[in-house]
């Protein structure tokens, strides 16, 4: 159930990343929703459904995102070690305050950046010049997105069972 | 429980995920060469395993090949031994078949070098006693063969013919104790008579006290006996004697080998006083 709640949730974060990524990405802040996804999992659920779903992200990712010059496999290998490391830390330590949610999001997005451009840089595929204010922005963004998914997902909830209570009453 | 195991290795799960995708990677990127990373990579750890498994199979054929080589060296060895034991052989024979042509040759000038009729004859068997010094040769009365026809070789006298058979004789050497011939010393002219002494060598009797007679002197035949033709040597003089009497006694070396003779002549023209007897 949970497995089939996380490829829903990817399938859902690829087809925003896809549809909404001109809305995405402003200048040199970026949002990659698909990495935010594996993050989240994988401080919610540990390393192994964390780097299983950074696995499967990212290759599907890659997929989707096949170009001449990229390579399938890239991004599912920076999104398995991301998420392997989010998970371990979300289980290591108390991640349960929006700042630390943020650090981590953001830790992760250099995490990701450092191994995916690094592996484009180190096999002479694709180059990035000076990434480092993109991926500054990115992993802000991500951050940001990330911070405000766990705070939605936290609430939804409870503002669901208000909504349902206030409806009752209101029927009284 | 498989879930729950998975979750407590997820070290090597990750290390799984991780390989595999690098394994992903790599069958996608090109190497410096133009070959692809997983193949460039592949390749070239089965290269070694090819280089080793390359030396192995070369130690392992080296070392064969070297048993093999060994075995094969060893067979040929063998043979080459038989071979050149045949060559030695054939060696042999060829120089034998020199020698007996070397022979015949000289027969041959023997036999142009003279006026007499000859007839060539192989040796064909020896005495059948050690007490008799005689020989068979392969020609016989069908060849013109008679009793006591003169038998001679290039380096001298050999013997008389004394049974003829059809296609065979035997000849009775001139070192036999029963054999003489009529002799003189080619150099006084000094005649007497040599008689076999039964071994190597033969005796010269009737030679006169006064005659001159020196060791290393020529011995030939006189022709006086009807049975050899005049002027074929006999031997030479090893030794000479006063015997206190009224002949010398002189020792002769016959200047025939007999021990090597393999070829004669034998003399088909009758001597002198034979021819009666022929026409008798």
């Amino acid at each position: 159930m949970r497995a089939a709640g996380t490829i829903l949730a990817i399938a859902v974060a690829l087809a925003l990343q896809t549809t909404l990524a001109r809305f995405l990405v402003r200048g040199v802040i970026g949002v990659d929703l698909v990495l935010v996804v594996v993050v989240y999992v994988a401080l919610t659920t540990g390393s192994v459904t964390g780097l299983l779903t950074g696995a499967v992200a990212g290759l599907m990712q890659d997929v989707v995102t096949r170009v001449p010059s990229s390579i399938i496999g890239i991004g599912g290998l920076a999104k398995t070690i991301v998420g392997f490391l989010a998970g371990i830390v979300g289980t290591q330590f108390i991640v349960a305050q929006p700042l630390p949610r943020f650090v981590v999001f953001f830790a992760a997005t250099i995490v990701h950046a450092v191994v995916f451009m690094g592996l484009y840089v180190l096999l002479d595929v694709r180059h990035f010049g000076t990434p480092v204010a993109a991926v500054s922005g990115q992993a802000l963004g991500n951050a940001v997105v990330g911070v405000v998914a766990f705070q939605v997902a936290e609430l939804l909830p409870g503002a669901m069972e208000r909504r349902r209570a206030q409806r009752t009453r209101l029927r009284r | 429980m498989a879930l729950q195991d998975i979750r407590q290795r997820s070290g090597y799960l990750f290390l799984a995920v991780v390989v595999a995708q690098i394994i992903l990677i790599s069958a996608q990127v090109n190497s410096r060469s133009g070959v692809p990373v997983l193949e460039s990579v592949i390749f070239g750890v089965f290269a070694e395993v090819q280089r080793a498994a390359s030396r192995a199979v070369s130690s392992v054929r080296h070392v064969w090949g070297s048993y093999i080589g060994l075995r094969r060296a060893q067979a040929e060895n063998e043979d080459l031994r038989r071979q050149l034991a045949a060559a030695q052989i054939q060696i042999q024979e060829q120089q034998a078949l020199a020698d007996r042509s070397r022979n015949l040759a000289e027969l041959l000038q023997l036999r142009d070098r003279s006026t007499l009729q000859t007839a060539a004859a192989e040796i064909i068997g020896d005495a059948a006693a050690p007490d008799f010094r005689t020989m068979t040769i392969d020609k016989g009365t069908r060849d013109g063969l008679r009793p006591d026809m003169a038998v001679i070789a290039p380096a001298g006298v050999v013997g008389r013919v004394v049974v003829p058979s059809l296609r065979a004789a035997k000849v009775q050497l001139l070192i036999d104790r029963n054999a003489a011939a009529g002799a003189l010393i080619a150099r006084s002219r000094a005649q007497g008579v040599v008689v076999g002494e039964g071994d190597d060598r033969l005796r010269m009797e009737y030679v006169s006290e006064v005659a001159e007679v020196s060791k290393g002197d020529l011995v030939v035949t006189s022709g006086i006996d009807g049975i050899f033709p005049k002027g074929f040597v006999i031997g030479v003089v090893e030794s000479v004697e006063k015997a206190g009497g009224m002949y010398k006694r002189i020792v002769v070396k016959p200047a025939v080998d007999f021990r090597s003779l393999e070829e004669v002549l034998v003399v088909l023209t009758p001597m002198p006083g034979r021819e009666v007897e022929g026409a008798e």
